[in-house]
């Protein structure tokens, strides 16, 4: 490896960890150098969430070494590793939604005397750290807020704020920042991002989003199973190499497209309203056609999917499921062929604590048995027909859900939508937290529903999927939805456009 | 303006007008005998010992936990109490002594769950269990009679040059003293913080268990000092008194906004709850009222504090 530019902070060398017989990493290296941003990149599994915890010092490693600016670093506590200017902003915002912003960000190290709070301290300490993590001249938000009334974008920079203001920051360490933001909340953390490098502070950055990574990263490294694959410049990478070495295969066929023949419409909506959002929203879903909705978080998409499957009260305009209006629940829903799957998979979706027949066969077990009986038998085979066409990596029907990676978990999830019958689908960010191969696999899947005439309606904030996937598109903004126009016509710079207009 | 939403927001303001309507409302329909400067007094009185323990379950209920043990440590706290006078302590130190007995249960309690991280649910399920027992025993089942020595003019008007009995002043300062530990200190955002967010509190370094044995030994404290006015009351150690106090307790901290999820609660709001649940009792007492209305009324109050509640935080 070369040793030019800027000093090396972090040295990572034959780094192992295993859980019991597994090797979670073995033999993995990370040089971090001052000022830089180094993109963390692999496979939901491929070991990169087991490194951020050695580093973060939630775990500690079997062997290898670690060296900190030349020493030694060994950290047993998340606490141990801030002294020693390593903070971690983990994907969801953790934050104590009844504190104070001021409070949430200077927690660790409460101001006073004597047990006593200094409330001006605070506000003092808290202010400073978040005028590090917004662009200059943006306006500080209210100190003494409650915490749990700021926005998704707003906690995460509270988050960023507290990893700033304990001791002094070398290191930061970002997981899937983006993950929860809009695209406007996105670009203000890449802004907030280079402004902290000049600093000197290196920053480790973890997403799945390889146009985001090529924007704002450095240099790279990417792990697969465990192991260190490569590491290089991003300048002069090309994105289907990084897709290459993180899945370790030509991934061509990102988005498969079988011949689709859109069918009569089954799902007609006229000026749909909710109680806040949806404002106004028209579309007509066709069989076997992909209608993908693009969007900004808080733009109301996901509130739209809830009214039409009955979650939310729709308070004006009408709602046609393949021809017959009437009052909308789930139960109706469900009976009418309409299936909806979750934005919030671990919240809404599964039951962890399940195994995968149980998950599988959950809206369908009357069919398991007569007189309300549920045959395992039955249910073990079912559930292994659908492991077996979807492409689950698991042991089997028996396994726990909370044991399997997110892209499983997520086929585990459009297994139980089969299993029921739905032939209209409401699929709400299909593709969060899932990765690259997974991903391609959900699109395989996609793609085959929509051939056999199911209809899908398909919320992404993700735009070349919503390109690859979709037949039609249309974008919401501010709780209204636009014309949906055929995805050939449309690029991701236009989709952009419209989402921020 | 912002403070007035300010205010809007303080989650027991709809408990504290409800205290305002019923005290009128009773004063309507009982002028002779409810309205009378005696009665309220008497119902401060008659609060205390609830308002005592309530504040201790505020810190319980804010820091995400929950104490069902309070109505036998309160039984046990009198017996303790009564046989130490029956030895021959001072009151003093009979008193003294009363209060650390329910700073060591509450140790106990919280030792336990933080130490062996069962669900303070069960814990304390048990641990009222077992102090009732332990109550009886030492009480060999029966009401053991002393000398109050004093003791029982803690909850005596007359004896008090002050306007209010000792047991009632105990009462405000201990409220008092809740407001400023759950707002000023940084123990106290602390017991917020983990009540509101456990992992996130974990990952900026606040110690769970520390947090835990501190807040469940503070709220013995305050039990045991109920129990000693309780005992001030009764003049007996009664090993089979106050069962069922903790419901009432938790009744009075969940009505002035504390959540049984953690993070919400404040002593103020807590008091006011307190207070609320003696006006329906008193009340319905003047209005000649038997004792299953009360009940049906009080439950009634809870409920309906409740619903508003949660209207009130998805208006947010």
């Amino acid at each position: 490896m070369s040793e030019s530019g800027a000093p090396a902070l972090l040295r990572v060398a034959g780094l192992s960890k295993s859980f019991g017989a597994t090797h979670a990493i073995s033999n993995v290296e990370l040089t971090l150098r001052e000022g830089e941003v180094h993109a963390l990149l692999g496979e939901n599994g491929a070991g990169k969430s087991t490194l951020l915890k050695i580093l973060a010092g939630t775990q500690s490693a079997d062997s290898g070494s670690l060296l900190l600016a030349g020493r030694q670093y060994a950290p047993r506590t998340p606490e141990q590793a801030r002294t020693l200017g390593v903070a971690f902003v983990s994907q969801e915002p953790a934050l104590c939604p009844d504190l104070s912003v001021a409070e949430n960000i200077v927690l660790s190290a409460l101001p006073g005397r004597f047990g006593w709070i200094d409330r001006a301290e605070q506000n003092r300490r808290a202010g400073a750290a978040l005028a590090r993590v917004l662009p200059e001249g943006a306006p500080l938000p209210d100190l003494a807020q409650r915490a749990g009334d700021l926005g998704q974008g707003d906690r995460q920079l509270v988050c960023l704020a507290r990893a700033l203001a304990q001791t002094e920051c070398r290191i930061l360490i970002l997981d899937e920042p983006t993950s929860t933001l809009n695209s406007s909340e996105a670009e203000r953390l890449f802004v907030v991002v280079r402004e902290l490098t000049k600093s000197g502070i290196a920053v480790l950055y973890v997403s799945h989003f390889l146009e985001e990574v090529e924007r704002i990263a450095d240099r790279y490294t990417v792990l697969r199973d465990g192991k260190f694959v490569h590491s290089g410049e991003i300048a002069g990478t090309a994105r289907s190499e990084l897709v290459k070495l993180m899945a370790g295969r030509d991934v061509q066929e990102l988005f498969p497209r079988s011949a689709r023949s859109p069918g009569e419409v089954v799902l007609d909506l006229r000026d749909i309203a909710g109680p806040r959002l949806p404002i106004s929203a028209s579309l007509s879903l066709r069989k076997g056609e992909v209608l993908g909705i693009a969007g900004l978080l808080g733009a109301g998409r996901t509130e739209l999917l809830r009214a039409i499957f009955g979650l939310d009260r729709v308070k004006g305009g009408s709602l046609r499921v393949k021809g017959v209006l009437g009052p909308a629940s789930p139960a109706r829903r469900l009976a009418q062929g309409v299936d909806l799957l979750s934005e919030d998979r671990k919240g809404q979706g599964l039951a962890e604590a399940l195994s995968l027949g149980d998950n599988i066969t959950l809206s369908t077990l009357q069919s398991l048995g007569p007189f309300g009986l549920v045959s395992p038998k039955k249910r073990a085979a079912i559930a292994q027909s659908y492991l077996e066409r979807l492409g689950v990596r698991a042991r089997g029907p028996e396994q726990l859900a909370r044991d399997l990676s997110g892209g499983n978990q997520q086929k585990i999830c459009f297994a139980r939508l089969l299993q029921h019958g739905a032939d209209v689908l409401l699929l709400d960010e299909p593709t969060r937290g899932v990765d690259v191969g997974s991903r391609a696999d959900l699109y395989r899947i996609i793609d085959e529903l929509a051939a056999q005439g199911n209809a899908v309606l398909m919320i992404s904030s993700y735009l070349p999927e919503l390109l690859g996937v979709c037949d039609r598109i249309a974008v919401m903004v501010r709780g209204k939805l636009g014309p949906a126009r055929p995805a050939s016509e449309l690029s991701e710079h236009a989709l952009l456009l419209e989402a921020t207009g | 303006m912002t403070q007035i939403r300010r205010l809007f927001r303080t989650p027991w303001l709809g408990p504290l007008l409800a205290l305002f309507a019923l005290y009128a409302l009773f004063t309507v329909l009982a002028p002779d005998t409810f309205a009378r400067q005696s009665n309220l007094l008497t119902m401060l009185r008659q609060t205390s010992v609830v308002g005592i323990a309530a504040v201790g379950m505020t810190f319980t209920i804010v820091l995400g936990g929950i104490d069902l043990s309070v109505g036998s440590a309160v039984a046990l706290t009198t017996v303790v109490v009564a046989e130490c006078l029956r030895a021959g302590m001072g009151p003093v130190a009979a008193a003294a002594l009363g209060v650390l007995t329910g700073g060591a249960l509450g140790l106990c309690n919280g030792a336990l769950v933080a130490g062996l991280k069962i669900s303070p649910f069960i814990v304390t399920l048990g641990t009222m269990s077992v102090l009732r027992g332990v109550a009886k025993g030492i009480a060999d089942e029966q009401k053991i009679d002393a000398d109050p020595r004093g003791l029982d003019s803690l909850m005596q008007s007359h004896a008090s040059a002050l306007l209010f009995p000792a047991g009632v002043w105990l009462m405000l300062i201990a409220t008092l003293f809740g407001v400023g530990l759950l707002t000023y200190t940084k123990i106290g955002r602390q017991i917020v913080a983990v009540g509101s967010n456990t992992e996130t509190a974990r990952l900026c370094g606040i110690s769970i268990p520390r947090t835990t044995l501190f807040v469940y030994a503070l709220s013995g404290l305050l039990v045991g000092l109920a129990g000693v006015l309780e005992f001030s009351t009764l003049t007996v150690g009664d090993p089979t008194d106050s069962v069922g106090l903790e419901l009432e307790v938790i009744a009075a901290v969940v009505i002035g906004g504390g959540s049984l999820s953690g993070g919400q609660g404040s002593a103020s709001g807590t008091l006011v709850g307190a207070l609320l649940l003696t006006v329906i009792k008193a009340g319905c007492t003047h209005l000649g009222l038997p004792n299953w209305v009360q009940e049906i009324f009080t439950g009634f109050i809870i409920v309906v504090a409740m619903s508003i509640d949660r209207l009130r935080q998805r208006a947010r």
